[in-house]
Formats: structure tokens, C-alpha cells, sequence
């Protein structure tokens, strides 16, 4: 009895087991799922916001006469944006290497849009200019916390300040159990940065007493007992070699912060822009016309000849060999790789027909066949799903098998027939491996006006930009991806939208 | 005037004249019939008498276009290639060749390139004149066919013909030939695969390519496929090994086991997991997966080596690798293997179920000894589907895998593919003579022919199992 009993608890034990397993593995595939969206959730954040150097100047127009080209412009701007920088940071005009690291915050590729805006609508002369400059992409990934930037007030406060020779000062403090703390047990030497106002220095070592160190913007004499009382201190995990700031431009950033210079916008230019060789500066505007002009090459070709031999082989077709050839080689066709069919172009449309490499055209033609199987099975499901009634009295009132077909069936099936197209071209739409062997890959830094112009598409440009060796092009990459993602969701939920509608219709 | 010619799109100007030419046509067979005799029964509505008329007259321009597109531009080369300058006949014919492609691609310039000499400048001009030569050609005789045509059915049209049975017999064959375009496809990629590999084993040889253990297309030319095939087979049986056992799992609970509530959130989800672009998923191996794996890897390759035994480093730990690589194409195909077994273990029929629990099985029991088995061929195409995804699979492995051809059973190593070759040695610049794009159609064909053995067996035996239970 007891072995009958035993043998029971361990069947129920083994019951249990298989359905925690199920359970598991259904969990693991939607955290999965959970963890790609989310990764590439918060990488894209960054993307969508920029950090903008606010620079105001007196517009001094020198010569009345025509607007000079853009490119003065630019390199007039970028004067007046360095001199900006050099007025507030006198002290890095002293050695040749602070001066470029004080203008390599600023990328000077981001002043063509305000030279463009200049060049439209010249200001006055002796008005008021404002313009914001985006902050190149290193300083723009620390200021969105990359490397992480931890501040806290020192409430101790420094006694005293000496200079001692040059920049070196030490400063004296009575009880400071923090910075001793803040450097204790590191093993890869953070950086420590003191802004005392607007002045920051930064830490060489600490003594129970007294912390000496370097300044790095401003000058000492300028800290009052206020500033004293209210140190900040700032730490920066990674220590200089390993990051693309340096403790110099972070300094600056720091101070420019505290005077309000600088703000997060919006980063519009990634939706206007082209694709650009900096990261600050690219756009996915060009890859979503290139996307765009394609997906038409594709239903072009794919819907019309995916709806006539759907028609033909459920409505037309007589059973014979050839018709059973064409069903088995749709669904062959339906399961070859999608790399096979952008050799069929390379080889095809490319080498044999000469037509034009990275045109959208040949990159629709290639995703129209490569999404014809798909769009023949979506059809022919729709128009079986046509009660065979409807045929039967359209032919019973003698209308012919075409007319029956096409003025009855058709209508019928033809919501279903788009629900499923809607589908293939959105699969279609995230397609990268066919673009890449037809020569989608070439940098294109223009949007494309027509289908034969050359371009790029969205999922094209984000294994381009994954590529990428800076670290600004990760969350570029991901924002990228939003947009290919959003586009797919809206053309999914247009297609269940159809759906939904031909439910309530059938009832 | 030919010069103008010759510059217009032939795809434009097959367009615009049949346009034109259905459009005549239409309306006057239309308006032909309406002015029939009364006495005469209309065998057929005024709109497929002028579709009747529109369809004849614009077949001969089809026709004539259709064949300018496929043989027009080669002709004009030929024509051009034999009729080169004096002094051109001790090149090779290749160099007559690729001097034609030049002046090819100067013609579709604005300006033709500065340096050119004269003779480039005339026979840039002889080729513009034969392309405009040759559309000319096509363009008169075309219109001069058509309208011979029309005249001829509009007399048929006139002794009464049976027009609208024709024109259904027109709209069929047009059906038809949409249809065949599949076929057209398939023929397409075979010859195209077979022609560029035939060019390519010409010179090296197929077992070389076939057994050979080094690959080294990029820069020398060393054509051994071997160790790409290794690499592919190792990537597919990770991702296997992923995806089999959970898809299995998830399509066992959501067909025996879950709720409507359950499966109305699990099975959309794993919609979206089957919708995801690939190169996604790519960019997930590469930011995430990858990085995670090659430390865990070195975190591993310290605790071993502070074994007595041990003093080097056991495992590789690329920065890119093939556990990455297969760990995600796994989460991307299990999706295809979840839910056609889905569909497969709920077609087996209910009576076998309860046949088992009247035996006093429990759920679990019944679904290992009785619904497996039962729908284990179905289960097995559905695994073959995925092995013949998972090795057609391109992004990923070209993303997260690595670029080097090396046998290593080691995961944490770098790893590529036939894919991810394919994918090197096409991008950038492909002159279709060099044996290093050529070999990349060889690898394509090998991959085309796997792939297609693994999905006719599974289509086959998805075929065979439906017919038997439905």
C-alpha cells in the first residue's frame, strides 16, 4: 500500500515539475523579450536629447553687401563660438594643448544648420545673436552620466587656501573625514575635481590636514569664504586615460553648468539630419526616405503579382503538375534564407541588368521577391476564407468564373489579402542582410529625392552605425532602432486594425 | 534625336507607349462596338471588346520591349566590341570589355571625366548612337506590329469574334504568368548561384573548396570552406540547444496546460520575439550578450587557473564570439519552433488524451508517452524549420560572431559563418572577375542547397502529418 502511495507522490511531484518547466521556459522567452526592448529602451534615451552650448553675440555685419556663402558662415560662427570660449576660460590660451581640448567641445560640423538659418535670415547689424552649438559627442556622453560624475557638498568647508608654485595649491582643513574617504579603497584612481564658485581644482593628495591639488579653471584669489564654506566635491569613476574627457574639459563643463550655459534640448537634428561621419551630427532622415521609397518598390512589385497568383492558384488553377510544382516551390521559396536573395540580386539585377548599386529600386525589387511567397500565403488563406456560397450564386446567376472571381470574391477576400500584405512588407521593412550584398551600404550623406538616387535604409544604417568605433553611436544605434521599431509597430497595427474591422464585418 | 533616345529609361518607354497604345485601343474597340449593326447580336459588352482590342495591340510592344530589356544592352555592347577603333584589336577580349563598361558608365555621366582622350570621347559617342539606334528600332517596329495588329482584330472584332471568352483566357494567362514568376524566382537563383560557382570552381577546384581546412578569401586565396562550415554548424547547434528545449516547453504548456488568459499574452509575445528585425537582434548580441559572455568567460578562465593544474588561460573570451551569437539566434528562432509545435501537438486528437488518463496517466505521463510520440515528426520538421533558419541566419553571426575561420570547440572563440563570409567578401566594392566575389557565390549555393534539403524534408513531413489528422 505504502509503495502504491509513494509511487503516487512521486507521479504528482513529476507532474508538477513538467508544468514548473513550462512555466520556466515560457518565462525565460518573455524576459528575454523584456530585456532586448529594455536594453535598447534606455540606450535610445540618450540618443533623443542633446546637450547645446547656449552663445550669444553682438552681430557685427561687416559688409552690406551680399550674404556670404555658408561656408564663411560656418567658420565665422566658429570664431565667434572659440573667442566665446576663450573670454570665459582666459587661462587655457596659456599652452597650445588646453586651447584644442577647448575647442574640441563644440563640434564644429554643428554650427552648418545655424549658418544655414544665418544665411536665410540675416539679424541686423548690432542686434543680439543667440544660437546653441551641440557640445561634441565625448562631452555630451558625460554629461549624460557617462563616465558617472558623483557630487556632494564638503560641509566641513576649507580654512585656508595657498598658492603655493603656479596652479599647485594646498588647502588647509580642520576635520575631513570625507575626501579621505572618497579616496580610500580604489583601486583605479578616480578622479577628484574641488569647485570651489568658479573655481575648480583638482585633487592631487590628501592628508589628514590638508589637500593639495591643481587649478584647473579660475583663480584663487576670486574664492571668497562663501564659496569656501560651500565646496563641491565632484568624483569621476573613471580615471583620465581611460575615458575621452579629460579632467580639464570636465572642469569646464562643470563651470559652464553652474553659469547656465548649457542645456538639454530635444535633439531634432537626429530626425532631420542625414547620416553623418560624427555621431552628434547624424540622422535618420535619409535612411527613412531610402526605407520608404523602397517599401513602395515593393508592393509595387510584390502585392500586385502576389494577389494575381493567389487568384490563379486558388480560384483558376486546374490540379496538374505544373500547378502543384508552383504551390511546392512558394513554400520552398518562403523558407530560403534572406542572404540568397540578395545574391540574386548582385547577380541578377546588379551584374547582369547594370542596374545602379544602393538604389532603392533594386533593394524593392529584391524585398518585393523575397516577400512574394509570403504575400501568396497571406492571400490565398484570405481568399479560401471566402465562402464558397458567394461563388456559387454569382456563377448560378450566370455570371462567368472571371466575373464571379472578380467582382464578388475579390472584394470579399481583399481586406484579408492587405492585412497579410501589411504584414510581409513590415517584415520586409526590418530586412538587412539582401540590402548589404546590393550595395546599400555606401555612405550616403544626402536624402534620396527618388527611387534611383542612391540611399540607404533604416536597418542598414543601424548595423552601419553599430559598427561604429565611437561610443556616441551606441545609443545613435538604439535610438535608430526605436524608429525602425515604431515604424513596424504602426504598419502591425494598421494590419490589426484591418483585421479587427473585417471580424465585425463577417458578423 | 536617336541621342535623346537613347538616354530615356527603356523601362519608361515600354511604359509610356503601351500606356498609350491600351488606351487607343480600349476606346476604340470600345466605341467600335457600340456602332455594331442591329440586325448583328453583341456577342460581347462594349468594355471587353475594347479590352479584347487593347490586349492584342499592346502584346507585340511588350513583346518587343520585354526582349530589348533582356538582350537590347548586351547586343549593343557586342556591336560596340567588334567595331572598336583601329588599334583596339590586340586587346583580349576581356580588355575590350571592360573598356565598353567604361564608356558605358561615362554615358550615364553628365560630363564625361576629364583626362579622356579623344578616341574614349567617339566611342562613348558610337555607343550613345547604337543604344539610341537600337531603341529607335524597337520603338518603330513595335508601332508598326501594333498597328498592324490592331488593324487585323479590328476586322476579327468586326465579323463578330467571341471577345469576352478571349479576354478571360487573357486575364488566366496573365494569372498564370504572375504565378510562374515564383517558378521564375526559383530559376533565377539556381542559375544565377550555379553560373557564378561554375565560373568560380573553374579555377579552384570543388573538393579544395569543399575540404579544405583554410579560409582565407579577404587577402590570399585560400578557398577551404571547411572551417566556415564548422563554424555554422557549431552556431546552429548552440541556438538548437537554446531554442529546442524552451519552444518545445513553451508550446507544450501554451497547447496542454495554459489558460485563454495565458496564451491571449504569451502567444502575441512571442509574435513580437518572431518580429523583431534581425539586425536587432544583432545589435543585442553585440552590446549585451557578447560583453556578458566574454566575462563570465574570463571570470572562469581565473578560477581555473588558480587550480594547481592549470596555467593558461582555457578559454578564449572574445570580445565577439560564437556563444553570443548562438545564444541569441536561439531566442530568435524559438518562436518558429514553439509555435508550430503548438499547432502540431494540439492537431493530435483529443481521444488519445483521454484514452491515456482512462488508463489512470497523469497529464504529464500522457503528454510524454502518448502526445510526443505521436507528434514527434511534426516536432522534428518544426526542429528542422529552425536548423535551416538558424543557418540561413545572416545579422547575428555577422554582428556578434567574429570574423575568423578557425575550428575551435571552444565557445568563448570567434567563430564565422558561410553567412557572415558572404556578407565580408560582397560588401564594398565586388568586381564580379575576382575569385574572391565569386567564392561567395559558391558559399551561397552551398547554403541555398542546405537549407532547401532541410525544408523540403520538413515541408514534407509538415505536409504528410496534417493530411493524416485533419
Amino acid at each position: 500500500m505504502s509503495s502504491v502511495h509513494e509511487s503516487l507522490t512521486r507521479r504528482r511531484r513529476a507532474e508538477m515539475r513538467f508544468r514548473a518547466y513550462g512555466l520556466a521556459a515560457i518565462a525565460l522567452a518573455v524576459g528575454m523579450l523584456v530585456l532586448l526592448l529594455a536594453t535598447i529602451g534606455v540606450q535610445a534615451a540618450g540618443a533623443f536629447s542633446h546637450h547645446k552650448l547656449q552663445v550669444s553675440v553682438e552681430w557685427t555685419d561687416n559688409a552690406s553687401g551680399p550674404t556670404p556663402p555658408v561656408a564663411t558662415l560656418v567658420s565665422r560662427l566658429n570664431t565667434i563660438v572659440r573667442e566665446d570660449l576663450e573670454t570665459v576660460f582666459p587661462k587655457a590660451m596659456q599652452d597650445r594643448r588646453s586651447q584644442v581640448e577647448l575647442h574640441d567641445t563644440v563640434s564644429r560640423l554643428a554650427l552648418l544648420p545655424v549658418a544655414n538659418r544665418l544665411s536665410r535670415d540675416p539679424p541686423t547689424s548690432g542686434s543680439l545673436f543667440a544660437f546653441d552649438v551641440a557640445l561634441s559627442d565625448d562631452i555630451d556622453l558625460f554629461l549624460k552620466g557617462s563616465p558617472k560624475l558623483t557630487s556632494t557638498v564638503w560641509t566641513d568647508g576649507v580654512d585656508s587656501i595657498e598658492q603655493t608654485v603656479g596652479d599647485s595649491v594646498e588647502l588647509i582643513y580642520e576635520d575631513g573625514g570625507l575626501l579621505a574617504l572618497q579616496r580610500e579603497g580604489e583601486s583605479n584612481e578616480p578622479t577628484l575635481l574641488l569647485q570651489m564658485g568658479g573655481v575648480v581644482i583638482r585633487v592631487a593628495s590628501i592628508t589628514d590636514s590638508v589637500v593639495s591639488g591643481k587649478v584647473l579653471v579660475g583663480e584663487v584669489s576670486a574664492i571668497d569664504d562663501q564659496d569656501r564654506s560651500g565646496a563641491i566635491v565632484h568624483r569621476v569613476a573613471a580615471p583620465e586615460l581611460q575615458r575621452n574627457v579629460s579632467d580639464q574639459q570636465i572642469a569646464w563643463m562643470l563651470v559652464l553648468q553652474d553659469a547656465g550655459r548649457i542645456k538639454r534640448t530635444f535633439n531634432a537634428d537626429f530626425f532631420t539630419n542625414a547620416d553623418s561621419t560624427y555621431p552628434e551630427l547624424a540622422g535618420v532622415l535619409a535612411a527613412i526616405m531610402g526605407s520608404v521609397f523602397m517599401m513602395l518598390v515593393t508592393a509595387a512589385v510584390a502585392l500586385p503579382i502576389g494577389m494575381a497568383a493567389a487568384l490563379y492558384l486558388e480560384e483558376f488553377a486546374p490540379h496538374n503538375r505544373l500547378t502543384r510544382m508552383i504551390e511546392v516551390n512558394i513554400n520552398n521559396l518562403a523558407a530560403v534564407p534572406s542572404i540568397v536573395f540578395g545574391l540574386l540580386g548582385a547577380a541578377l539585377l546588379i551584374n547582369f541588368l547594370n542596374m545602379p548599386r544602393s538604389a532603392p529600386v533594386v533593394g524593392g525589387l529584391v524585398l518585393g521577391l523575397m516577400t512574394l511567397p509570403t504575400i501568396i500565403l497571406a492571400a490565398r488563406a484570405a481568399l479560401r476564407a471566402v465562402p464558397q456560397t458567394v461563388r456559387d450564386a454569382a456563377l448560378g446567376l450566370g455570371a462567368s468564373k472571371s466575373r464571379a472571381v472578380f467582382d464578388h470574391v475579390l472584394p470579399l477576400a481583399a481586406p484579408g489579402i492587405l492585412t497579410g500584405a501589411i504584414i510581409g512588407l513590415a517584415r520586409a521593412l526590418g530586412e538587412t542582410a539582401p540590402l548589404l550584398l546590393i550595395g546599400m551600404v555606401a555612405f550616403v550623406a544626402e536624402v534620396p529625392d527618388g527611387p534611383n538616387d542612391e540611399a540607404t535604409a533604416l536597418p542598414v544604417l543601424i548595423y552601419k552605425w553599430s559598427n561604429g568605433a565611437e561610443r556616441a553611436w551606441e545609443p545613435a544605434t538604439a535610438a535608430a532602432i526605436v524608429v525602425l521599431l515604431a515604424f513596424m509597430v504602426l504598419m502591425n497595427a494598421a494590419a490589426v486594425l484591418l483585421r479587427r474591422r473585417i471580424d465585425r464585418t463577417r458578423l | 534625336m536617336l541621342d535623346v533616345l537613347a538616354m530615356i529609361e527603356v523601362s519608361w518607354l515600354a511604359f509610356v507607349s503601351s500606356a498609350m497604345i491600351l488606351c487607343f485601343a480600349f476606346l476604340v474597340g470600345r466605341r467600335f462596338s457600340v456602332q455594331l449593326p442591329d440586325q448583328r447580336i453583341a456577342v460581347s459588352q462594349p468594355n471587353e471588346n475594347g479590352a479584347y482590342l487593347a490586349m492584342w495591340t499592346v502584346a507585340p510592344t511588350l513583346l518587343l520591349f520585354a526582349l530589348y530589356f533582356m538582350f537590347g544592352e548586351p547586343l549593343v555592347r557586342f556591336l560596340l566590341a567588334s567595331d572598336l577603333p583601329t588599334g583596339f584589336e590586340r586587346l583580349t577580349s576581356v580588355e575590350r570589355q571592360q573598356y565598353v563598361d567604361r564608356a558605358g558608365q561615362a554615358l550615364g555621366l553628365e560630363t564625361i571625366p576629364s583626362g579622356a582622350d579623344p578616341i574614349f570621347h567617339a566611342v562613348v559617342d558610337r555607343y550613345r548612337a547604337l543604344r539610341g539606334l537600337a531603341k529607335g528600332t524597337v520603338l518603330c517596329l513595335s508601332l508598326f506590329l501594333s498597328g498592324s495588329m490592331f488593324l487585323y482584330q479590328l476586322r476579327k472584332l468586326s465579323g463578330g469574334v467571341r471577345a469576352r471568352a478571349q479576354v478571360e483566357g487573357g486575364i488566366r494567362l496573365l494569372l498564370l504568368l504572375c504565378a510562374a514568376i515564383a517558378i521564375a524566382t526559383t530559376i533565377g537563383i539556381v542559375m544565377s548561384l550555379f553560373y557564378e560557382s561554375l565560373r568560380f570552381f573553374a579555377v579552384t577546384p570543388v573538393t579544395e573548396f569543399l575540404f579544405g581546412t583554410r579560409w582565407n578569401a579577404q587577402t590570399g586565396s585560400e578557398f577551404g570552406a571547411l572551417p566556415l562550415f564548422f563554424g555554422t554548424v557549431m552556431i546552429a547547434i548552440i541556438a538548437i540547444c537554446v531554442a529546442a528545449p524552451i519552444g518545445l516547453f513553451v508550446a507544450i504548456y501554451l497547447a496542454e496546460y495554459a489558460g485563454h488568459r495565458t496564451r491571449a499574452i504569451v502567444k502575441p509575445a512571442l509574435e513580437v520575439l518572431a518580429g523583431i528585425p534581425t539586425v536587432v537582434y544583432g545589435f543585442f548580441a553585440l552590446i549585451i550578450v557578447a560583453p556578458a559572455v566574454r566575462a563570465v568567460a574570463l571570470r572562469m578562465n581565473d578560477m581555473l587557473m588558480a587550480l594547481p593544474f592549470i596555467d593558461e588561460p582555457v578559454l578564449a573570451a572574445q570580445p565577439t564570439n560564437a556563444l553570443a551569437a548562438g545564444l541569441v539566434m536561439g531566442l530568435m528562432i524559438i518562436p518558429y519552433v514553439s509555435s508550430l509545435s503548438d499547432d502540431v501537438i494540439s492537431a493530435v486528437p483529443q481521444r488519445l488524451r483521454d484514452g491515456a488518463y482512462a488508463m489512470g496517466a497523469t497529464p504529464s505521463e500522457a503528454i510524454k508517452d502518448i502526445v510526443l510520440p505521436t507528434a514527434f515528426p511534426g516536432i522534428a520538421a518544426a526542429l528542422l524549420l529552425a536548423i535551416s533558419r538558424a543557418i540561413g541566419e545572416t545579422m547575428i553571426v555577422v554582428m556578434a560572431a567574429g570574423q575568423r575561420a578557425q575550428f575551435s570547440l571552444d565557445p568563448t572563440s570567434d567563430l564565422t559563418t558561410i553567412t557572415a563570409q558572404i556578407v565580408s567578401l560582397l560588401v564594398g566594392d565586388s568586381a564580379f572577375d575576382s575569385q574572391r566575389t565569386l567564392s561567395a557565390f559558391a558559399l551561397g549555393l552551398v547554403l541555398f542547397l542546405v537549407t532547401l534539403f532541410f525544408n523540403l524534408i520538413a515541408l514534407r513531413v509538415v505536409g504528410r502529418y496534417r493530411v493524416r489528422y485533419e
